[in-house]
């Protein structure tokens, strides 16, 4: 009885903090998801895109955001870029950085969903006489962004475990809650860390599972 | 050759105002990256009117001479590196066994596998690291080692699952007709094909496997960026900026290159266009999910880009 009354108090004395470090890593998901879709899906179109330039920008863009561990992305945006005279507090800075690393990812799902649509309806929009942008508006568009939304929920899942970097600089999310709790009660170690795996399946699990059964859905359209 | 069926090859005054765009274009990323040079180096006043030194100024930059840097540098890299490959081979391991428990007949052993498998993939990869420290007090390296090679494991072996199960079904079949046991029709026929279609797939987890090494740093492993921490914490944080940017590249190069590597290896050993066996005949409109914006180069394109759909296309 003792251990599991003791086991209770433990979870009564964290759950505040968690409670705070849960909605610091929704905050971080919601504001990094629709800054990353924006910014992925200007860079998918910059990929696409007729002018060459813009091509290689977001080509060079995406291989070096892609080949940088988060934690130096996170690290530049909280060291460096203050620096440079951007002046945010450390969870913007953060969002700012989460949203930087999702784009590539973004812009990569878009852009296989693009390629996901028969080619025939391509060169159909074509045929027809419409110019580039009434092709991927009105053909393209409409069928890929179907295609594009499972792969798109898989990389808000990356991101909602991404979060957890943000611990390191400074943001008290729910990471850097689990060390401060794993500290405090040193006896009950596997309780906070199943409390606070517990606290991300909850929203990793849904989203899975919402991306499947969008895809099954896709899936019986196609 | 025009390289997308999206717009026509362009004329003449389209290529010229490409071209203008081109230079236009170039020139202002490279007066953001000129400007972001002449901020950066410029001496800082701080608040309590100190003026520090520029980021490139000597004081900052007097390290790089120091030969015990590069030594903690190399040491690092070799940290991160022994971490990687380590984790690699478990995480190929872990996925296999992850996707033979997918796909297993018995569902005592599907359902719990799908559990386990949806909690390994669901939890940040920072926290599990923490948790194998704290609970089984096996030291940073193998905590890094373990965590890593059991959340990649959990992802590679669930693209291996897709890449079974996206078999035509006469593949199994066949297995089974010619007196194979469905263990070995598993092992003989079916999952060597997964491996060679996802093997892109499972390639570019590699990569991402070696950037995730730096999350190492919560069990304190001396990796690449736990050593510029302890670099800066040694030499002082007037070097923070030097430090970081000598890491940058570092990994860049690093991961770059094993990116460059995994692709020629996928080119080389991914699905071809041969690979198509007689009994899945060509479907309306497959012919056409070739990628539209790539020259179309055959089969084994489309076949790549669609593996991330998680196996939506092929």
């Amino acid at each position: 009885m003792d251990v599991i009354s003791n086991a209770i108090d433990a979870l009564v004395d964290i759950t505040p903090l968690y409670m705070q470090g849960f909605l610091l890593t929704l905050a971080l998901l919601g504001i990094a998801g629709v800054g990353a879709f924006i910014l992925g899906v200007l860079i998918a179109a910059m990929r696409i895109s007729p002018v060459p330039s813009l091509r290689v920008f977001a080509t060079v863009y995406t291989e070096i955001l892609r080949n940088i561990p988060l934690l130096l992305v996170l690290f530049f945006c909280a060291f460096v870029l203050p620096i440079l005279g951007v002046d945010l507090d450390y969870f913007l800075l953060a969002a700012l950085g989460l949203t930087l690393y999702t784009s590539p990812f973004v812009a990569e799902a878009v852009r296989s969903g693009f390629n996901g649509v028969p080619v025939g309806q391509a060169e159909a929009a074509r045929s027809i006489g419409m110019g580039f942008t009434q092709t991927v508006g009105l053909v393209i568009l409409p069928q890929a962004s179907r295609m594009v939304v499972p792969p798109l929920i898989n990389v808000f899942i990356a991101l909602t475990k991404n979060t957890s970097v943000a611990g390191a600089f400074f943001v008290n999310e729910l990471f850097k809650a689990t060390g401060a709790a794993s500290r405090d009660h040193g006896d009950l170690v596997l309780l906070t860390l199943v409390y606070a795996a517990a606290l991300y399946l909850a929203i990793t699990i849904p989203l899975g599972l919402i991306a499947g059964a969008i895809e099954k859905k896709v899936m019986v359209l196609r | 050759m025009s390289a997308s069926v999206l717009y026509d090859a362009p004329g003449p005054k389209t290529r010229r105002n490409s071209a203008i765009a081109s230079v236009v274009g170039a020139i202002l990323i490279i007066a953001l990256i000129v400007w972001a040079y002449f901020i950066l180096a410029a001496p800082r006043v701080s608040a309590n009117g100190a003026e520090q030194p520029g980021l490139f100024d000597p004081s900052r930059t007097d390290i790089l001479a120091d030969p015990e840097v590069w030594g903690a540098f190399g040491r690092g890299v070799v940290n991160t590196l022994r971490m990687a490959g380590v984790a690699a081979v478990l995480a190929i391991i872990v996925g296999i066994l992850f996707s033979f428990g997918r796909t297993a007949a018995s569902k005592w052993i599907r359902i719990p596998t799908s559990i386990l498998l949806e909690i390994f993939r669901g939890m940040p990869l920072l926290l599990l690291i923490f948790f194998v420290f704290l609970m089984f007090s096996t030291g940073g390296y193998w905590a890094g080692v373990l965590g890593l090679g059991i959340y990649n494991g959990a992802i590679i072996g669930e693209a291996l699952r897709a890449g079974i199960s996206s078999l035509p079904k006469g593949q199994r079949e066949g297995g089974l007709s010619i007196g194979l046991t469905s263990l070995q029709t598993r092992f003989i026929v079916e999952f060597p094909q997964a491996f060679r279609q996802m093997l892109p797939i499972i390639l570019a987890q590699l990569v991402v496997l070696l950037k995730d090494t730096s999350l190492a740093y919560v069990v304190a492993y001396p990796e690449l960026s736990r050593t510029i921490k302890e670099l800066q914490n040694f030499y002082g944080s007037r070097y923070v900026f030097t430090l970081f940017a000598v890491g940058l590249v570092i990994y860049l190069v690093m991961n770059v290159t094993l990116s460059y590597v995994a692709r020629y290896v996928a080119k080389k050993s991914g699905p071809k266009d041969g690979a198509t066996t007689p009994d899945a005949p060509k479907q309306p409109g497959v012919d056409g999910t070739r990628a539209i914006t790539m020259p179309p180069r055959g089969h084994a394109s489309y076949g790549v880009d669609n593996g991330s759909t998680g196996g939506g296309g092929y």
